[in-house]
């Protein structure tokens, strides 16, 4: 029998290519087909991409991906939509507005979706969607980051509710992925309406510079609004977002230059929340001590000093990829490694409004600690922070809530937490900055270390109110509490070190931390003060 | 770490005895090696102040340990962590960061001295090294002066009396009018008799400050402030010769050889070397004559040097003395074996002189170069500042000696001389000792700040400078158009190219090895051939990369894009540790050892290398990325014409325009003064003057806005 059945679908397959001969050979549609989906929207909207000084969806994805290690996805996928000529062959693209799939960035599964801006200008359709939603299913269920590649032009309005339905589909997977899997994004053209809020409810969002935009109501419509007259790149470019309203963590010259900057920053994370912080190969010595440090912290409290030069002295080949560096510049945050183990760098930047904490440093610190928490990657911090900022602007903007965020995030970390206290650790903002009381694993101070209510001068003016000698109660206060040592005596810092010495102590500890375990109690998800 | 630190190999056999001292620095253990006898027995100070700051503080403590003497340091507040506190045994600040204020604050620094009971005090050189007034108040309260006596200063000081003292000892003075100078209109008058080109000095400037050089009747009458000057002739492409003497108070005195300094920009030296390529044996002994007994008819103690313009018929006239210990004295104490500080200490003791004029050899050959934090490609050298994010002095390697007095995490401020280093390399021919220097440039890591090494290591491969043609007017000779930087052969262009792409060849295998992780996918790039573009002042390269070991070939592969190099189809094998860590970069170039140093690499393909001393700016990008990149925008640069910005850190002294003025091309705008000179800043067209972003007094940083034109 089993013999019989196999002559008999042999028939059967015959049949079916003689009935295809009439028209064309399958083979040949499959070729046809993936032809017209190579070539997207046609060479001549190729060619108008390019002349934006924009490359395509594929050309994106080959320079993003190893050679040869793209696998496609859904190739001959089309849209479903009916009306408006829609339904006719010449509007029908193989693979719709979008390429999907998997790859490699240096050896490592990723997941990635290009919209396609030369089909109906990269609008998403149904399908589109469909395509978007699969990848990321697949990349939750075998633990793989996505990179999405923003550049459309909105919903496709020919579909209607069908398009919406499509965004809450995707929106729906952003948040089921997230902390499951890392999610990028990468605006490299359009990204209007809802559209925006899958990039924003990714973990990064970066854009490319003159040629991104991200709003959720174009120019023209805010002019008829709000009567406001704002250029497309005012409104939502590449500055406005990493410098005004923090909505984009980098921004990039081009597309070739992002892409490959994405690569780079592809190597800082793991590939899922279950997979360790990939560990790298390093040449810079584990116990390398760094001079400069011992002398870089100024003598005088008010004096400045930049605290990037404190993290690239200690961190791996001074390589720091910071995080919304034109941002609330009073609080640096990024990734780098120590020993060739990706870690996430917090620290307080006194040559910013003094280092002190206010709602959008809170907030950028918060978010990123989440992250690194989120995926395994343990925090370093560095301490120098007079307090948060005081004011009606920033208490009627609601500091305490926002503040909390950092508190929070720094509370609720489970990764390894290592701090160094390098100067002022005022306030409750010592509480906040990763302290011990918070489950630091290893909290160090240098000897410039001040850990104290407030500083002296506004101390003795509360204890000694209306009393004379108020020189000779500063000096007693410095004595008492400017220097490390209150903290130390409690234990709540576990040493003082020299500053040279850093380094290699943050390397020794991250190894010994490397298997720390620690779960918080059970519950259906915490609820951060938002 | 050591700020004066000597490598090994400076031993210089000088008596019977050889006497060599061994000294452990706190960072590291250098060894020092004088042929000069540093005799416990041989009592001098128990405690000495040096009232200085920098790598000649540092220099000074280094001697007194090896004495056993006791050191204190003073600095200004901004000073507090700087090495020559570090390095001294007591350290007492005397003010806030000006020097007017600090270092030149003779009230603080006396009670720096009475607070610490220093018994001596050692000036270095500038601040108050050459202040009378200093060296009565010391002797008043019964300090000794590590240094000449007041006389000698004064007389020394003052460029007409030491002229009039100098002819009346014999010495061959510069014709000329020996004179102070009434006005403009004097100054052009007198200088059309003796004859252009004229030297005008004010008259109680030290070293090259104060000195100009005019050249016809309106450069006269323009130096408007230095009118109470002193003319004479100067020869056209004269030479400058320091002879080093060393006289104690109980008239002996010694000349130590010459130095030749003639290198210089604005009248200040920056290459020097020992002994001069130009001097014969008699002359040299002329020269000396005449110093020694110059230093004995002002009854001089103490190391000084006498300053003499050479023309090139080696005709030799006195310029000047100084009275105090010089920069560039580290070159005298490689050929000659002796330690200067040693030898200034025990004569300000009482002690005699320990050698004969027989006893001072010409042991070898020395070179300094100075090295600056200044940017080189701006008028050979516009002082810039910053932190030392970086810094490796070049100690490893054999006959090198730095003397600094900085360390990595250092500032270079703005209050203070921005000399990073003096670095000196010794051989036992000028050309060993030119070779060593090159070595030594190339492993000298300096971040953080823009420094002078490119023009640096160009000086000393220079053919001219290589024969021995030098003169004061080297550099803007040889670089009529400004220092541009090296100037690549074919060949280096090559080695160059090849390197940038094994580099980054190298960062992207390593980019692939993710240690334990069983989730990354085989790749076989080992053995790959990677086809690379390399781009180099706008001039594209296609390259093929292939790897064997940690042994890189490329050749070029395909017709360069925009064929400024010709095809010549060679391969090129670049093979090296590639520890992308370290800033020096050994690597060896088609069997040729050299050091690069890998000044930045991103992610984007952008590599910076320093080779043979400049900095090249190249980009790396595989075939796709650099095919792809021509679709991307070219950005358009900001229009510089309309906006003024500050080329280097400093103070605006005046501003000359407000808003609303028009101003002409060329025309001044506002004057910077950063580091002792001034700088004028002018329009670049002709508009009307937009806004203005700075005041008189105001302190600027480099790059930032002073003025906008419309």
């Amino acid at each position: 029998p089993d013999h019989l059945r196999f002559i008999r679908s042999y028939v059967s397959l015959q049949n079916a290519r003689c009935y295809s001969v009439k028209h064309l050979s399958v083979q040949e549609r499959i070729e046809k087909k993936r032809k017209a989906a190579l070539t997207g929207g046609g060479q001549l909207r190729i060619a108008a991409q390019h002349k934006r000084g924009k490359l395509t969806a594929r050309e994106r994805l080959e320079l993003l991906l190893d050679p040869d290690s793209f696998v496609e996805c859904d190739m001959f996928v089309e849209h479903r939509c009916s009306d408006f000529g829609m339904e006719a062959d010449h509007n029908k693209y193989p693979g719709d507005s979008v390429v999907t799939g998997q790859g490699r960035i240096n050896g490592r599964l990723v997941y990635v979706f290009s919209q396609d801006f030369t089909v109906f200008g990269g609008s998403l359709s149904g399908a589109h969607a469909q395509k978007v939603c699969k990848i990321m299913d697949q990349a939750m269920m075998v633990g793989a980051p996505v990179i999405g590649l923003n550049d459309s032009g909105g919903a496709r309005i020919q579909e209607g509710v069908e398009s919406l339905a499509g965004y809450a589909d995707i929106f729906l997977r952003n948040v089921m992925a997230s902390g499951v899997v890392p999610q990028i994004s990468l605006i490299m053209g359009p990204c209007a309406g809802g559209a925006v809020y899958s990039p924003a409810l990714t973990d990064f969002t970066f854009m490319v510079k003159d040629t991104s935009y991200l709003f959720i109501t174009g120019p023209d419509v805010v002019k008829s609004v709000t009567n406001e007259d704002v250029t497309q790149e005012e409104l939502g470019g590449a500055k406005t977002h990493t410098t005004v309203s923090g909505v984009a963590h980098r921004a990039f010259e081009n597309d070739v230059d992002a892409l490959l900057n994405l690569r780079d920053f592809f190597n800082f994370l793991p590939l899922s929340n279950k997979d360790p912080a990939p560990v790298t190969e390093c040449h810079d010595p584990r116990d390398r001590p760094v001079p400069g440090l011992d002398t870089i912290v100024p003598f005088e409290s008010t004096k400045a000093y930049d605290m990037l030069d404190i993290v690239h002295g200690i961190v791996d080949e001074r390589e720091f990829f910071e995080i919304m560096p034109n941002y609330a510049k009073n609080i640096v945050v990024g990734f780098a490694r120590m020993n060739g183990r990706t870690v996430g760098i917090v620290g307080n930047q006194p040559k910013v409004a003094s280092g002190c904490l206010d709602i959008n440093s809170s907030v950028k610190g918060a978010r990123f600690v989440r992250f690194c928490d989120a995926f395994n990657i343990p925090i370093i911090t560095f301490v120098d922070v007079p307090g948060f900022l005081p004011g009606t602007a920033q208490e009627y903007g609601g500091i305490i809530r926002h503040g909390a965020k950092l508190l929070y995030a720094f509370a609720e970390a489970t990764i390894p937490k290592i701090t160094v206290i390098t100067r002022k650790a005022y306030g409750g903002a010592y509480d906040v900055m990763s302290s011990k009381h918070l489950r630091g694993d290893v909290n160090y101070a240098w000897p410039s270390a001040e850990v104290a209510v407030m500083g002296a001068k506004g101390a003795v003016q509360i204890i000694f109110r209306g009393k004379e000698n108020q020189a000779e109660a500063e000096a007693e206060y410095v004595e008492k509490f400017a220097n490390p040592f209150p903290a130390a005596v409690r234990g709540f810092v576990d040493d003082i070190i020299q500053p040279s010495t850093t380094r290699k102590r943050i390397c020794r500890d991250l190894e010994v931390l490397a298997s720390k375990k620690q779960t918080n109690p059970w519950k259906k998800h915490a609820n951060i003060p938002l | 770490m050591a700020a004066y630190r000597s490598a090994a190999g400076f031993q210089r056999v000088l008596h019977a005895v050889k006497h060599v001292c061994f000294s452990k620095q706190r960072c590291g253990v250098i060894i020092c090696r004088y042929s000069t006898v540093y005799d416990p027995n041989e009592k001098t100070f128990d405690k000495i102040l040096i009232a200085n700051r920098g790598e000649i503080a540092c220099r000074v403590i280094k001697t007194c340990k090896k004495m056993g003497i006791k050191t204190v340091a003073v600095h200004s507040d901004v000073d507090s962590s700087a090495v020559h506190v570090k390095v001294a045994d007591e350290a007492v600040c005397v003010g806030p960061a000006p020097t007017s204020k600090s270092y030149l604050n003779m009230d603080a620094i006396m009670n720096a001295i009475k607070q610490t009971g220093a018994q001596a005090v050692h000036p270095g050189y500038g601040f108050l090294s050459e202040n009378k007034e200093f060296a009565k108040r010391l002797a008043a309260e019964g300090v000794t002066f590590i240094g000449p006596d007041t006389h000698a200063i004064q007389a020394m000081g003052d460029k007409i009396e030491s002229k009039l003292i100098a002819k009346a000892a014999k010495v061959n003075t510069i014709p000329g009018f020996d004179g102070v100078v009434k006005d403009a209109k004097e100054a052009v008058k007198i200088a059309g008799e003796i004859g252009y080109p004229v030297m005008i000095k004010a008259s109680a400037g030290g070293g090259g400050k104060g000195m100009r050089i005019a050249w016809n009747d309106e450069e006269t009458s323009d130096m408007g402030f230095f009118l109470s000057g002193h003319i004479s002739d100067i020869c056209a492409n004269g030479f400058c010769w320091c002879l080093q003497v060393l006289a104690d108070k109980h008239g002996n005195a010694l000349w130590l050889n010459e130095r030749e300094c003639s290198i210089q920009r604005r009248n200040q030296k920056v290459v020097e070397e020992a002994p001069s390529t130009f001097l014969d044996p008699d002359t040299r002994r002329a020269m000396g004559e005449q110093a020694v007994s110059l230093a004995n008819a002002v009854k001089y103690s103490s190391a000084g040097t006498v300053e003499f313009l050479v023309d090139s018929k080696k005709n030799f006239y006195f310029l000047e003395m100084n009275t105090r210990l010089q920069v560039e004295h580290p070159i005298t104490e490689c050929i000659t074996g002796l330690d200067l500080v040693q030898q200034m200490i025990r004569i300000a003791k009482g002690y005699k002189l320990q050698h004969k004029q027989s006893d001072i050899p010409i042991n070898g050959w020395a070179v300094e170069s100075r090295v600056y934090a200044e940017d080189p490609y701006k008028s050979f050298g516009l002082p810039s500042i910053g932190r030392l994010s970086q810094y490796q002095e070049p100690l490893d390697l054999p006959n090198v000696r730095v003397d600094s007095g900085i360390q990595e995490g250092s500032d270079i401020s703005i209050y203070y001389d921005p000399m990073i280093s003096k670095l000196v390399t010794y051989g036992k021919t000028r050309e060993e000792a030119l070779k060593k220097m090159e070595d030594a440039l190339d492993n000298y890591v300096i971040r953080g700040v823009t420094h002078n090494i490119p023009l640096l290591r160009e000086i000393i491969v220079h053919p001219r400078f290589v024969s021995g043609v030098i003169s004061t007017k080297f550099l803007p000779e040889v670089y009529p158009d400004g220092f541009k930087g090296h100037m690549l052969t074919a060949g280096e262009r090559r080695e160059l190219l090849a390197t940038a792409a094994a580099l980054y060849v190298a960062a992207q295998l390593r980019s692939q090895k993710f240690l334990g992780d069983l989730r990354v996918s085989v790749v076989p790039a080992e053995s790959r051939q990677w086809e690379l573009c390399v781009e180099l002042d706008k001039s594209v390269h296609m390259l093929g990369v292939s790897r064997s070991g940690n042994n890189y070939t490329v050749s070029e592969i395909v017709q360069n894009i925009t064929s400024l190099v010709e095809i010549d189809g060679e391969k090129v094998e670049v093979s090296g540790e590639w520890n992308l860590a370290s800033a020096l970069l050994p690597i060896t170039i088609n069997g040729k050892h050299r050091t690069l140093q890998c000044l930045l690499r991103t992610a984007a393909g952008e590599i910076s290398l320093q080779y043979l001393g400049t900095s090249f700016k190249l980009r790396v990008l595989s075939k796709l990325a650099a095919s792809l990149s021509k679709h991307m925008p070219e950005k358009v640069p900001e229009d510089t014409s309309s906006i003024l910005r500050s080329p280097m850190p400093g103070s605006v002294v005046a501003v000359s325009v407000k808003p609303g003025d028009n101003v002409a091309e060329g025309q001044e705008i506002c004057v910077i003064e950063a580091m002792k000179m001034q700088n004028s800043m002018t329009a670049a067209k002709t508009a009307k003057v937009k806004s203005v972003h700075c005041k008189a007094g105001d302190t600027v940083g480099e790059g930032d806005l002073l003025v906008e034109l419309e």
